[in-house]
């Protein structure tokens, strides 16, 4: 512990039995971080941010929502009309949910191209990855409480592919519908669940940042930094008011969703109250399920799309494993790089192809993609990790690489 | 560069939600020119009472309204006294009463406004199975929906053009997916009188009533951009002080 | 947080009006945010649309009352007969736990319009209905804990601490009062 010492009497009688002042001083304020983070270390504290405010908006959206298939669409319609400010926290409940993916899809790439996943910072990569399954879960029952066209119908989709399971599937699904088809129970349930799942992702954050805080943040060159060296400066105030610009920024796009185009990422069709005997025209997830949904349907076997939709996040756990190189970041592996923004553009693709219809030429692109996904993970990075050449990595944050002294050794111990 | 890269990918993914409205709806409607568009629209509160007045004398025989109440019409511009007798022209069930009886009574302004038919069934069962919709969300509902209801209020023609067979009961609209539409057209020159003394044609008609429609989806939406805009010009400010602050506690760090 | 200034080796003091601008403009804001979130817990705008009801009183007779819902609370609102007037009028007012002249009560003194809900704990006396038991002045009794109101709604005997209150109300016609 540093040599916290606060000058306040009450607080140095409370920080004697409840040590809480001298644990933010050594997490929030003297921790010492990379002095060369960019921009894309925004994101970790962003997302965080958008958790905290997805939270609020819930709790008190839900006290005027009602979770019955008969009140559900006006309960919600209430808050848009007669609760006040009701309408403005939907919105932001909403649009949040679609900028905490697009933060945290972000925050992810970040991740994979300065190679943050690995040695020592697996587990910390792992409970990423379980933090944004627990997201999409929470997403996905969220989207059915308006219970909207799009929210019947997607949810009797996402339910179904459990039905894909040998043997047990068909009664899988009716335990989890607790009726024969969606129903009053399962928006009941459904309701319960995503109260509960952001306390879930609170508690799998604060491991993450235990996790975090046991080696330090990753940084552009990737190299190891040691604590209380030149390379390191305290979190606070330079990470903090550089947080607080980024959160300037981010709002600033919030804001503009939120009060000019607050149905922009959604569907009409939500906007018709559920019917359970008219299937819309086009069923299409929210935008940050298509890629999932592009592999889901590149497969031609219902049991071979659910295994393969599943695995293109199974694949992500695995990741520091598949890639044995030992230098973190794409600035010193060209060939990764290469591959890393192949791998951007074939997740783009995949988007767009999950949200056409599943014929002609969608179909194959679909293949292609899904195909060449799971080869940057399972055959490109392992061949790399044994065929690339790095470039000359530096010693140290503050000085540059020195001539011919080409360290590949490990960056970690 | 990286950057670019990575907002052109945003960019890209939120480009493409249109293309999905447009794979599902199918059709193209033209746009037209609304007073709501834009950062500082506002809903025409003229032609959304004129519109209301097109929903209660033509619309409002087939299509309810039910998330609207009476008092709504505060906001585009009635007064208390005309709402009430606006209301008190409808009929609402009420009860039980102390004998345990439903009972009639007229409508008041905390009221929503009365739907034609008693549920679903019988909206069915009066119009040949073909259910009128409720029109509260109607703008939302639909992609791109003030064009869209727009279009299809003046998409209707007489004829059905050659080599296309129209089942019975069933009118052409250039707009309605597949063309054809189980709502005879509802509007016709001069079928209101304005009290305004503006010319009652289709288009305008069509207009007034998506203006009324479009306020009737979403009552917030005047305040929501009015506060819209005071919400950036604050975090402006506030953006670029954080970047000032940013920018001098930042001038010691060696690179 | 600006008192933990201990690790900043920058060269210009951290507390200068420009940090001192931007942490306020964010205390602002957070305090703008806060506002939406706290009133959203106060009655919506349907509920306030039936804050105020209109009622019809013309169907009441004289002895007569009847009860009806009020922000979730019952409004007593009765047609008092010239005995129970004049019951009302002639109390010594010093005689009254909570002293209250009847005409204070009332703005026509045939009508006498309550909020029902007894001041004690909250129970709703009983006096409405013809057979009702009325209490020993003629008014309402509470059978929670025996408390007796008058004619003009007052406490005379029993726990209940005051009067029962008067809504606030206005007559728009002759048939019509309006409450809230």
């Amino acid at each position: 512990m540093s040599t916290y010492n606060p000058s306040n009497p009450l607080v140095r009688w409370i920080d004697h039995r409840l040590p809480m002042f001298s644990f933010m001083n050594e997490h929030l304020t003297d921790y010492p971080t990379p002095k060369n983070l960019n921009y894309f270390w925004n994101f970790g504290s962003l997302a965080g941010i958008i958790l905290v405010v997805m939270i609020a908006s819930g709790i008190t959206l839900a006290m005027h929502y009602t979770a019955h298939v008969d009140y559900a669409f006006n309960s919600v319609e209430r808050i848009m009309r007669d609760v006040n400010f009701g309408w403005m926290i939907r919105y932001i409940h909403m649009n949040g949910a679609h900028l905490f993916f697009v933060v945290v899809f972000i925050h992810i790439f970040r991740g994979l191209y300065y190679g943050s996943y690995k040695a020592p910072r697996e587990i910390l990569w792992m409970l990423g990855v379980a933090i944004l399954l627990a997201m999409m879960a929470t997403a996905f029952m969220g989207y059915v409480l308006p219970w909207g066209q799009m929210s019947f119908w997607g949810a009797t989709v996402i339910t179904n592919l459990f039905s894909a399971i040998p043997l047990v599937g068909e009664d899988i699904v009716i335990w989890l519908w607790g009726a024969f088809s969606v129903d009053n129970a399962t928006l009941n349930r459904f309701f319960a669940l995503h109260y509960l799942m952001p306390f879930v992702i609170v508690g799998l954050v604060v491991l993450h940042l235990v996790a975090l805080h046991r080696f330090g943040s990753n940084n552009p060159i990737g190299i190891d930094v040691k604590k209380g060296s030149q390379d390191t400066i305290p979190f606070h105030p330079y990470y903090t008011i550089k947080d607080t610009f980024g959160l300037g920024v981010f709002l600033l796009v919030f804001a503009g969703l939120v009060f000019f185009a607050p149905n922009y990422l959604g569907h009409a069709d939500n906007y018709i109250e559920a019917n359970p005997l008219v299937t819309p025209a086009l069923i299409v997830p929210e935008w940050y399920f298509l890629p999932f949904y592009a592999i889901l349907r590149a497969i031609p076997d219902k049991l071979g799309g659910v295994i393969a939709m599943f695995g293109s996040i199974a694949v992500l756990f695995i990741l520091p494993w598949l890639d044995r190189s030992p230098v973190r970041s794409a600035t010193y592996r060209p060939l990764f790089k290469l591959f890393f923004w192949i791998l951007v553009l074939d997740c783009i693709l995949l988007g767009y192809v999950g949200a056409m219809p599943a014929e002609g030429i969608w179909v194959l692109l679909g293949q292609v993609g899904t195909a060449y996904y799971f080869a940057h993970f399972l055959i490109i990075l392992p061949l790399l990790s044994k065929l690339e050449t790095p470039k000359p990595l530096p010693t140290s944050i503050s000085k540059p690489v020195t001539g011919g002294a080409a360290p590949a050794a490990a960056p970690a111990e | 560069m990286r950057k670019f890269v990575i907002a052109a990918a945003v960019a890209l993914g939120l480009a493409a939600t249109p293309q999905i409205a447009k794979a599902a709806g199918g059709v193209d409607v033209p746009s037209q020119s609304w007073a709501f568009e834009g950062v500082f629209g506002t809903i025409d509160i003229p032609a959304a009472q004129r519109g209301l007045q097109v929903y209660k004398e033509v619309c409002a025989s087939c299509h309810g309204l039910s998330l609207m109440a009476y008092r709504n019409l505060a906001q585009i511009g009635f007064s208390e006294e005309e709402i009430k007798a606006l209301a008190a022209d409808y009929t609402v069930m009420d009860g039980p009463n102390d004998d345990g009886e439903m009972f009639e009574r007229a409508a008041i302004p905390s009221d929503r406004f009365v739907s034609p038919y008693a549920n679903e069934q019988e909206a069915r069962a009066i119009n040949n199975g073909a259910y009128p919709v409720d029109l509260s969300l109607i703008i939302k509902a639909r992609a791109d929906g003030a064009n869209y209801l727009y279009a299809l209020l003046t998409g209707y023609r007489e004829e059905a053009p050659e080599g296309v067979d129209l089942m019975p009961g069933m009118y052409y609209n250039e707009y309605y997916g597949g063309n054809q539409i189980a709502m005879p057209q509802p509007l016709y020159d001069d079928f209101v009188e304005y009290s305004d003394g503006t010319q009652a044609t289709v288009s305008q008609m069509a207009k007034d009533v998506t203006y009324f429609l479009k306020f009737a989806a979403e009552p917030s939406h005047d305040e929501r951009k009015q506060m819209g805009i005071k919400v950036i010009i604050f975090l402006l400010v506030f953006t670029g002080l954080a970047y000032a602050s940013m920018k001098k506690i930042w001038a010691d760090v060696k690179k | 947080m600006a008192e933990n200034a201990q690790t900043g080796d920058g060269g210009e003091t951290r507390r200068d009006f420009l940090h001192l601008a931007t942490a306020a403009m964010g205390a602002v804001g957070v305090g703008a945010v806060a506002w939406p979130f706290i009133d959203q817990m106060n009655p919506a705008k349907d509920v306030l649309a039936l804050a105020t009801i209109e009622v019809n009183i013309s169907a009441i007779q004289e002895g007569q009352a009847i009860t009806v819902s009020w922000r979730g609370k019952p409004v007593f609102i009765r047609h008092r007969t010239a005995d129970e007037i004049e019951e009302a009028r002639t109390v010594d007012l010093d005689d009254l736990p909570d002293p209250q002249a009847d005409g204070d009560r009332v703005t026509k003194e045939n009508f006498l319009i309550l909020v029902g809900v007894c001041t004690h704990l909250g129970c709703i006396p009983l006096g409405q209905k013809t057979g009702d038991v009325k209490g020993e002045f003629g008014g309402w009794f509470c059978p929670c804990h025996g408390s007796h109101y008058d004619t003009s709604g007052r406490i005379r005997k029993g726990p209940a601490p005051a009067n029962l209150p008067v809504p606030e109300y206005e007559f728009v016609d002759d048939t019509t009062v309006r409450l809230g």
